[in-house]
């Protein structure tokens, strides 16, 4: 383990958010000023710890599980991998661009899947020849057929989420970072999400990935980090005895293990890419 | 065997090496991913984002007007009715000038040019604020945002321009060559802005409190600025009103003036050799308005230019380098 290529290095890493009007006084006019008299000036600023010292090496061919209960910080740590959120304290190196799997916010509801597509793949970083030889695939994978000329706004929930999901895996990245809610849509297309995002993972050089479904994790990662309140609790290779204690910690019924494989007894995943 | 164990247990638990983690990330040469680009190198990410910037700025523009019925028609219906209201104030209700000939047009004019970089800054001023979903999901120059929002109300703006055009032609001013002096001039306004827009941008991304003070900023430099009278013909200090007239608004509105409207040219102080009866007429009784022509100017007209390209370029060095500085934080929020 030791001789292979680091590509993800965290250094006791620290991240705050700031956050306005998050209370403290009752947010009228009056607390306000009697806040400014008082010199207790940005009171109203509340400070949230985030992340508070984790430090850990992801490997080339690495593929990282990130699990925890929500609030223990999973999200707010792949966007810090990703140089989106600036460190309090510490640092993360990495070899190469790292890169949210994701594009929701870059599109436009009220405009067509054409245009969103095209701002998608742009804002992503493409140049607009990759766009064009990209387009048609992207469209084809989502199976929104005709509808890519009418605004996004009109599309089913699983149509959307299939456009913008066909759109944010169009593209190879160094290091991915997948959050959560991947296999959305119907079976069908929950089968041919997770067959793309297999081959993502092969292209990239290492993958984060943070999910609630714990059997998606056992089955894709190689290793696991468990976060609790912006620590880490624990992290290694042992990911189905990491998971089982997870459980347990949670106060969920544990998983039946077939004794010499370690896989699910009774498994919830359909098909695996 | 054996020394693969001591080896694990020399990592273990936590699979770290015994060495301090940055070395050990400088060794294999990576990268702080939150590290700031240098400047050469954030510059050419913004080239290479220049698809983006547009695609993102047209698609805005469009999903503005989605919601009415009359869709991208409010992109023009938008400067008539506002020249509509001027129109029914000043040229039927008030049947004032300011000593100004063509008062109409010269109000006009004045206003689209000012409306311009109104809503760059006042636009751009929220930029990262209401971008924060995107910069927390992506990685782009950041400097691509304002921008964009700037290319937005320049396209807005040239279709003002065909709007005013109309109107001034309406007024009686004659079709000449200078018309194409506005091109140079909405040019340097344009530079102004994105420059301006940059540094607005930092300001509202950690401090709240200026997108409230923004519209009272706005309106004071809007009356400083000589869009609803001639700055020269304030009661004030010479100096002040060298000072005005220098000003990066009133300098974009008075380039512009001078290039669509003859009669702005011919009243321009200075335009004539200096007659002071003809002058104190103009000053006292405001009338006939083109005999302002043969005062003095306070500040010399044929430096304007060179005013109007320090203010563009000052802008976008200065705006550009203050956006940069705090590249890494916007994702903070």
């Amino acid at each position: 383990m030791a001789a292979d290529k680091p590509m993800v290095v965290v250094d006791d890493l620290h991240v705050v958010y700031r956050v306005f009007g998050g209370g403290g006084d009752k947010g009228t006019a009056a607390t306000a000023l009697l806040r400014i008299m008082g010199r207790k000036t940005r009171a109203s600023i509340r400070e949230v710890h985030a992340i508070r010292g984790v430090s850990f090496v992801a490997y080339r061919g690495d593929a990282v599980g990130v699990i925890g209960r929500n609030g223990s910080g999973k999200t707010t740590l792949l966007r810090a991998i990703a140089g989106l959120l600036p460190p309090e304290q510490g640092n993360v190196y990495t070899d190469g661009e790292a890169a949210l799997l994701g594009v929701n916010a870059a599109l436009l509801e009220d405009l067509t899947g054409e245009r969103n597509v095209v701002l998608g793949c742009l804002a992503m970083g493409m140049t607009k020849k990759e766009t064009k030889e990209k387009y048609q695939s992207i469209v084809d994978f989502s199976g929104v057929g005709e509808f890519v000329d009418l605004p996004m706004k009109t599309y089913s929930s699983g149509m959307g989420s299939r456009l913008r999901f066909a759109i944010a895996a169009s593209k190879s990245q160094d290091i991915l970072l997948v959050d959560e809610a991947l296999a959305t849509g119907d079976a069908e297309f929950r089968v041919k999400s997770h067959a793309r995002i297999e081959e993502l993972r092969k292209d990239a050089g290492t993958v984060f990935l943070v999910a609630h479904n714990l059997e998606e994790v056992e089955l894709t990662c190689n290793r696991v980090i468990w976060m609790e309140r912006g620590e880490i609790v624990t992290q290694g290779e042992d990911v189905i005895g990491i998971i089982d204690s997870y459980i347990q910690a949670s106060g969920g019924a544990a998983v039946e293990r077939d004794p010499v494989t370690g896989a699910r007894v009774h498994s919830r995943v359909t098909a695996k890419a | 065997m054996a020394t693969d164990d001591i080896v694990a247990a020399a990592i273990a638990p936590a699979g770290l090496p015994d060495e301090p983690l940055a070395e050990f990330a400088a060794r294999y040469g990576l990268r702080p991913s939150a590290e700031r680009p240098t400047i050469i190198r954030y510059l050419h990410s913004l080239w290479l984002r220049r698809h983006f910037i547009m695609a993102f700025a047209t698609a805005r523009n469009i999903a503005m007007y989605t919601q009415a019925r009359l869709g991208q028609l409010w992109q023009v219906l938008t400067p008539l009715l506002n020249a509509g209201v001027y129109f029914l104030i000043f040229g039927l209700l008030l049947k004032i000038n300011r000593g100004i000939p063509n008062y109409l047009a010269f109000l006009v004019t004045g206003v689209f040019v000012f409306n311009f970089t109104q809503r760059a800054f006042i636009s751009t001023s929220t930029v990262i604020t209401e971008s924060l979903p995107l910069i927390r999901a992506l990685r782009f120059p950041r400097a691509a945002l304002p921008l964009a929002y700037v290319m937005i109300e320049l396209q807005q703006m040239l279709l003002s321009m065909v709007v005013l055009a109309v109107i001034v032609l309406v007024t009686g001013e004659p079709l000449t060559w200078y018309w194409l002096l506005a091109i140079p001039a909405l040019l340097l306004q344009t530079i102004f802005n994105v420059g301006f827009g940059l540094a607005a941008a930092r300001l509202g991304s950690n401090v709240n409190d200026f997108s409230q003070l923004l519209p009272f900023l706005m309106r004071t430099w809007l009356y400083v600025s000589g869009v609803l009278f001639q700055i020269a013909t304030l009661d004030i200090k010479r100096e002040y009103v060298a000072i005005l007239q220098v000003n990066p608004a009133a300098i974009y509105i008075t380039l512009v003036r001078g290039a669509i409207l003859q009669t702005q040219r011919a009243s321009q102080p200075g335009a004539q050799p200096y007659n002071r009866q003809r002058c104190e007429a103009w000053q006292h009784l405001k009338n006939p308005t083109d005999w302002s022509a043969y005062c003095h100017s306070v500040t010399d007209p044929s430096h304007y230019w060179i005013y109007g390209i320090a203010w563009a370029v000052l802008a976008l060095i200065i705006g550009f380098y203050f956006f940069w500085r705090a590249e890494a934080k916007y994702g903070r929020g």
